[in-house]
């Protein structure tokens, strides 16, 4: 069994975010960054299977600046087996299909039974390079997995749904898979783990390596949401009300 | 350190990725394990035994000793900032560490025979055991070296009678390292296991202070053990005393990670606390005291970081251990008042942790050592002339 954990370091949720003066992103430089909390449960289930299984690999991937060693090696230390860092200069990435692309371009000749996810990632949150990486690879896909029960050649797994619903799916390996928070409770790094994380291999694989084609998403601006407490009560019969709607959605949200 | 308190000499930038990462543990530990229980174990005078074999999973227990030892091999930077993050938690969960790691596996390791360390280490470092030490009596705190409890050779045998006080983790112990002199008036030490004949222990109740920790009585009545339960490689009071350097290394770190969280407590209150026409932090007397606190908290960092990585290599001296452990407990106790002041009324509830530190560093502030006798020590050293009675 050999599951790689895709694993994105992000800004700590007690982290300060000041905005770039070219309102691009955040000043990196004055971040504090943590590992993306979901992606923590996503490592554990994979290091329960494999525990469970008594014998695999467990391999942490991560993309960006060389600051992502850092949590890297965090998932060395709580057993990982080894690393694949996918690096970038300056600016990270953000749109998924290139994100994805990176992963599929490095990932397909790993030949890897499952790749996990978290569920999304705590910046962005787009909640996408899974299931994108699973169909570059022609992998069955399935996301916000609450159990998962690795059989012969499948898993199935308790997908969650909307309004307290659940579904058991089965999908054949190899899959990719995103997987929801709290359904384990991830581990701590012990001492030992720590210590031995030193000697785990980490590839590295240089941007040139990875990115191809062109990106489909930019970010246009970073801010800081404005709060307004400006309520418009209306008032009268259906029609003159939606009246009021429609010009307000047209001219002042300019969303129609 | 960046992120978990004020680091204002960069301090984070001189520790490595390894130790980052085992404070970072440390950190996330105490706060989603301990915390959620601190203060009804606080109010009920008992300890989270629960947590213990957590600890030794983690590696918590010995941590800077080797593998082999029962330990993880760690730097003594790591190990100091695990007590570091221990004591932010609280000097129950800290001084439990202490005792295991520097004043019961440390002298199984330093002194002890194969076959006591096949024994003792394993199960000590990975919390299956719990070890107490037992230098203290009654009537004898500063001056060790007279004390009551002695040892008699009985054929290959030994006979310990006495009793010690003050003994962290006492009743809770599978083995004690207990210290007695022999019939010549030498120290020796001895391992000695719970249910023993003759060997008894009572838990000291009515403290206002660790209360979080258990404290306790050893009766040593007629003790019979064989030679092989005494440390071979150690005689005299240098034994003992080359444990208590040991712990009060870790104190030394331990009273910085208090003080940070009298302190960010005090800081965020300030900020938020609105009296007149803004918060409290934003006048002057208030922000005097928190410059204090900070600069105070900044000193005894670097004292630690400097006297850690004098460890690491091997230079370190018990004058300088002196020196911090001193300094880091004065400088607590006042931060931690100081902090209380800001916080009005509700810093003498439970809501608020300074209180409850500053009862703690209160027991720390006298044991291993008195802030006196690190005088003492410190005033010999750099005089060349000893100040204590012959």
């Amino acid at each position: 069994m050999k599951i790689a954990v895709l694993v994105k370091q992000v800004p700590g949720s007690e982290s300060v975010l000041p905005i770039l003066n070219d309102e691009t992103w955040v000043d990196e430089s004055l971040v504090s960054f943590i590992m993306n909390p979901p992606d923590n449960f996503a490592i554990e289930e994979a290091l329960l299977i494999k525990e469970k299984a008594g014998e695999g690999e467990v391999v942490i991937v991560s993309m960006g600046p060389d600051r992502v060693k850092k949590t890297i090696k965090e998932g060395l230390a709580k057993g990982a087996d080894r690393a694949i860092h996918l690096e970038e200069d300056g600016q990270i990435e953000t749109d998924p299909l290139s994100i994805s692309k990176s992963f599929s371009t490095v990932l397909k000749e790993e030949n890897f039974d499952l790749i996990f996810t978290g569920l999304q990632s705590d910046d962005t949150g787009m909640g996408q390079t899974g299931v994108l990486l699973g169909e570059m690879l022609g992998y069955s896909t399935a996301t916000l997995a609450m159990e998962t029960d690795v059989q012969s050649d499948s898993i199935r797994v308790k997908r969650e749904l909307e309004s307290g619903w659940f579904q058991w799916v089965k999908l054949p390996m190899p899959a990719s898979i995103s997987i929801q928070s709290g359904l384990n409770t991830p581990r701590y790094p012990s001492l030992k783990g720590i210590m031995g994380a030193k000697r785990k291999e980490i590839k590295s694989i240089p941007v040139s390596e990875h990115r191809v084609g062109s990106k489909m998403q930019t970010i246009e601006k970073v801010f800081i949401p404005q709060t307004s407490k400006q309520t418009e009560m209306i008032e009268g019969d259906a029609d003159s009300v939606a009246t009021r709607i429609v010009e307000i959605l047209k001219t002042d949200l300019k969303v129609l | 350190m960046k992120q978990l308190g004020p680091d204002f000499y960069n301090i984070t930038d001189l520790l490595t990725e390894e130790e980052l990462l085992i404070q970072q543990t440390a950190y996330d530990f105490v706060q989603a394990e301990f915390m959620p229980v601190i203060n009804e174990h606080y109010e009920k005078s008992t300890f989270p035994m629960e947590l213990v074999p957590k600890l030794g999973e983690l590696g918590f227990m010995g941590s800077s000793l080797p593998v082999e030892s029962g330990g993880a091999g760690v730097s003594n930077v790591a190990y100091g900032l695990i007590l570091h993050e221990l004591e932010r938690g609280d000097s129950g969960l800290r001084s439990f560490a202490s005792v295991q790691g520097a004043l019961v596996m440390y002298p199984i390791h330093a002194y002890g025979s194969d076959e006591q360390k096949a024994k003792w280490l394993p199960g000590l470092g990975a919390g299956t055991k719990i070890g107490c030490f037992g230098l203290t009596e009654p009537n004898f705190g500063s001056n060790p070296g007279g004390m009551g409890t002695r040892c008699k050779k009985d054929g290959n045998d030994w006979i310990i009678n006495g009793n010690k006080m003050w003994i962290t983790n006492g009743s809770l112990a599978d083995v004690a390292v207990v210290w007695a002199r022999d019939e010549n008036g030498l120290v020796r030490g001895f391992l000695l296991e719970k249910g023993m004949d003759g060997f008894t222990s009572s838990d000291i109740h009515g403290k206002l202070s660790l209360r979080a920790s258990i404290t306790s009585e050893l009766s040593m009545a007629n003790v019979r053990v064989p030679d092989s339960a005494r440390l071979p490689n150690i005689e005299g009071l240098k034994g003992p005393l080359g444990c208590l350097t040991q712990a009060r290394y870790g104190i030394a770190w331990g009273m910085v990670g208090c003080a940070i969280d009298c302190y960010n407590t005090a800081l965020d209150y300030a900020k938020e606390r609105k009296q007149f026409s803004k918060p409290i932090g934003g006048y002057q007397l208030i922000q005097a005291k928190l410059v204090e606190m900070v600069t105070r908290i900044t000193e005894a960092q670097l004292l630690v970081y400097r006297l850690g990585r004098l460890k690491d290599e091997g230079k370190m001296t018990f004058q300088q251990v002196s020196m911090a452990k001193r300094n880091n407990c004065v400088m607590a106790r006042d931060v931690a008042r100081v902090s209380r002041e800001i916080l009005g009324a509700n810093g003498i509830t439970e809501d608020y942790s300074p209180m409850r530190h500053m009862a703690n560093i209160e027991s720390v502030y006298t044991y291993e050592g008195t802030h006196e006798m690190h005088t003492l020590i410190l005033g010999q050293d750099v005089t060349g002339l000893a100040a204590y009675d012959s």
